[in-house]
């Protein structure tokens, strides 16, 4: 893909992130209810004191100096104080990102390991009694309830074969010097293989659970795509040379095949920002989608609407990036 | 009487053709009257429940079911931690499930058709400002869309299906406008314009009933999706609340006993799974039959 296009693509994406912005300051701006009263709770304060607060917050302001304003704020990771933390929203967010960025990547590595060679087994293999198991795996995996299969895989394995931990993230913070931020990399920087396998036993279960709706779309679609692969005159030129079989899937059809594989789980990426509040609620993980979920209930809104807004763009910039990747591993593809 | 000739016999309208095809398929079939039933039995919840479901009884706190110690056969998937019967709490649980579900594709298959023929077939500025609206809304994951709207509004049943539909509906409006593009071009349409037909009547008369089948399958398919987003936003505290039962806020209730009381957290979850899954079969097979080549 030309620069030209990547800059016009890329240009594209500034009306969408201002809309979103406005959805995210329109769901705040319309919450019924005081901002100013929600943040003092029961602190009694003078009338000049809550005028210089509505003042600091902007909401003496008409509506749409106000929203440039929470832009201009948004543009620099400012997004207030939050009300329940007593410290900057972005510094708290930061603090719970990294389990929440852990988790969401083990989930994926797991759903990538599994759904491939899955996938094109099944395609290789097809109407084979595995081609069956692989559909009926992966319409199980996105029929399954998040939380319910995180659920049943805490009593399994953690209640009554005790072989992993209940709840929460390894405690090793304080304990290996920060490098990444993630645990499982920091802890193997480190040299503390203990500490890993303590890591690697608390987000197991968590990144299954996450994983398996992923893993299912991809195996689906690693399976189609291979399918069409295998029919396509290059793979009929290719055993017709005389090549291996094995050397035909791996060499030829596999290349071309995984391009709508890595197209979507760029995309699914995105859609596990939406079940890691779930997942993390069941499994106690210390990261930003429980942060959200605990929000809401104390209605500590500032801290959502940063959220939200985050998980949005980080949603917005996946989907530029499958576009992105579907244009350089597929060349006759234009955008 | 089949001396008719075949010419001279009405011809049986597309979706009709392709409802014949799905019903061949006897694991689409056992699957919808899976659906059906679950329909049924939360329609007739008050005549089906063995008990009342909000009748709290603590002498049965966290009872077994039937058929283990201590379980009885009037109780037959076990008690939760207040006493109250987890099969007709389950019962009613499906109300709220397949109600939502209808509810949230009801309205937003509505608005999402009346935009999509809108902006596939009068372009200009009104596609410009649909289509911009919905890569938008495209821009939110769907639970956190929801779940932020909910947190602004509050829960309740009302605003479940709102937060849902809210998003829901740019799915079939891509559908449905993507497959107007096309129908547009086409002799059909053509000539209903050349004969002097209005926008409106060609958008309704002539194009609706030919791009009917995609709608039919994206609904269903997005049926057992919304029917897990409303389980997992209940699980989360956000959806329906109690005492009203709702499968998603039972599983939440079990989280507590998952040592010595299993049954309550696994019952509702399977009857999510059930039901998700014969909507995703049934969905499947829609599509097989009405789109031949996708049956790979």
């Amino acid at each position: 893909m030309s620069l030209g296009r990547l800059i016009e693509r890329l240009a594209q994406l500034v009306p969408v992130l201002l809309g979103v912005s406005a959805i995210v300051f329109l769901m705040m701006a319309l919450t019924p209810g005081d901002p100013v009263e929600i943040m003092l709770g029961d602190q009694h304060v003078t009338e000049e004191q809550e005028r210089a607060l509505r003042h600091d917050m902007g909401l003496d302001l008409p509506p749409h100096e106000r929203f440039v304003k929470f832009l201009a704020n948004a543009a620099q990771g400012n997004f207030g104080q939050s009300f329940f933390h007593r410290q900057p929203v972005m510094d708290v967010i930061a603090s719970r990102l990294p389990a929440t960025i852990e988790l969401s990547l083990v989930a994926l590595v797991l759903a990538l390991a599994t759904a491939i060679p899955l996938g094109v087994l099944a395609a290789v293999k097809k109407d084979s009694w595995l081609d069956r198991a692989a559909t009926v795996t992966s319409l199980f995996g996105v029929s399954l309830p998040g939380f319910w299969f995180g659920i049943l895989l805490l009593m399994l394995f953690a209640v009554h074969l005790q072989v992993l931990p209940v709840a929460g993230r390894a405690g090793y913070e304080s304990e290996v010097a920060p490098i990444t931020h993630l645990l499982l990399i920091d802890t193997l920087l480190r040299g503390r293989l203990d500490a890993f396998l303590d890591a690697l036993s608390h987000i197991i279960l968590p990144a299954v659970t996450l994983g398996l709706p992923m893993a299912a779309i991809l195996t689906r679609v690693t399976r189609t795509s291979m399918l069409e692969v295998l029919d396509q005159d290059y793979v009929t030129f290719a055993r017709a040379k005389g090549l291996r079989r094995r050397a035909v899937l791996a060499k030829h059809a596999l290349k071309n095949a995984l391009i709508p594989t890595v197209t979507v789980a760029a995309i699914e990426t995105g859609s596990l920002l939406g079940g890691n509040m779930v997942v993390e609620t069941v499994f106690g993980w210390p990261g930003l989608g429980r942060l959200v979920v605990e929000s809401i209930f104390v209605r500590n809104y500032p801290l959502v609407q940063a959220a939200v807004l985050i998980y949005a763009i980080t949603y917005v910039m996946l989907n530029f990036l499958a576009d992105v990747l579907y244009t350089v591993l597929n060349p006759r593809v234009r955008l | 009487m089949s001396a008719v000739p075949a010419a001279a016999r009405p011809a049986r309208s597309p979706v009709l053709e392709n409802l014949a095809a799905f019903a061949a398929s006897k694991l689409s079939l056992t699957c919808a009257v899976l659906v059906l039933g679950c329909v049924v039995l939360a329609i007739a919840a008050p005549l089906v429940a063995p008990h009342d479901p909000n009748e709290a009884d603590l002498f049965r706190r966290l009872q077994p079911p039937a058929w283990m110690e201590g379980g009885e056969i009037a109780y037959l998937l076990g008690c939760d931690a207040l006493g109250r019967d987890i099969a007709s709490r389950i019962i009613y649980g499906a109300r709220i499930s397949i109600f939502i579900g209808a509810a949230v594709i009801l309205v937003a298959t509505t608005i999402g058709v009346l935009a999509g023929l809108a902006a596939g077939y009068l372009r200009g500025w009104v596609d410009v400002a649909i289509s911009r609206l919905v890569d938008i809304l495209l821009g939110f994951p769907y639970l956190i869309f929801a779940i932020a709207l909910i947190a602004m509004t509050g829960p309740g049943l009302q605003n479940i299906i709102l937060a849902l539909a809210y998003k829901e509906w740019v799915i079939p409006c891509r559908v449905v406008r993507g497959e107007t593009l096309a129908a547009r071009e086409l002799e059909y349409v053509e000539a209903a314009r050349a004969l002097g037909g209005s926008s409106r009547y060609i958008m309704w008369r002539e194009i609706l009933p030919n791009i009917l089948s995609p709608v039919i399958v994206v609904s269903t398919v997005r049926m057992a999706h919304v029917i897990i987003l409303e389980a997992s936003l209940s699980f989360l505290g956000l959806g329906v609340q109690p005492p009203t039962a709702s499968w998603g806020s039972m599983v939440a209730d079990g989280r507590a006993f998952m040592l010595d009381a299993w049954w309550v957290s696994t019952f509702p979850g399977l009857a999510i799974l059930v039901l998700v899954l014969s909507i995703n079969v049934v969905s499947q097979g829609l599509r097989d039959a009405f789109d031949p080549r996708m049956r790979r």
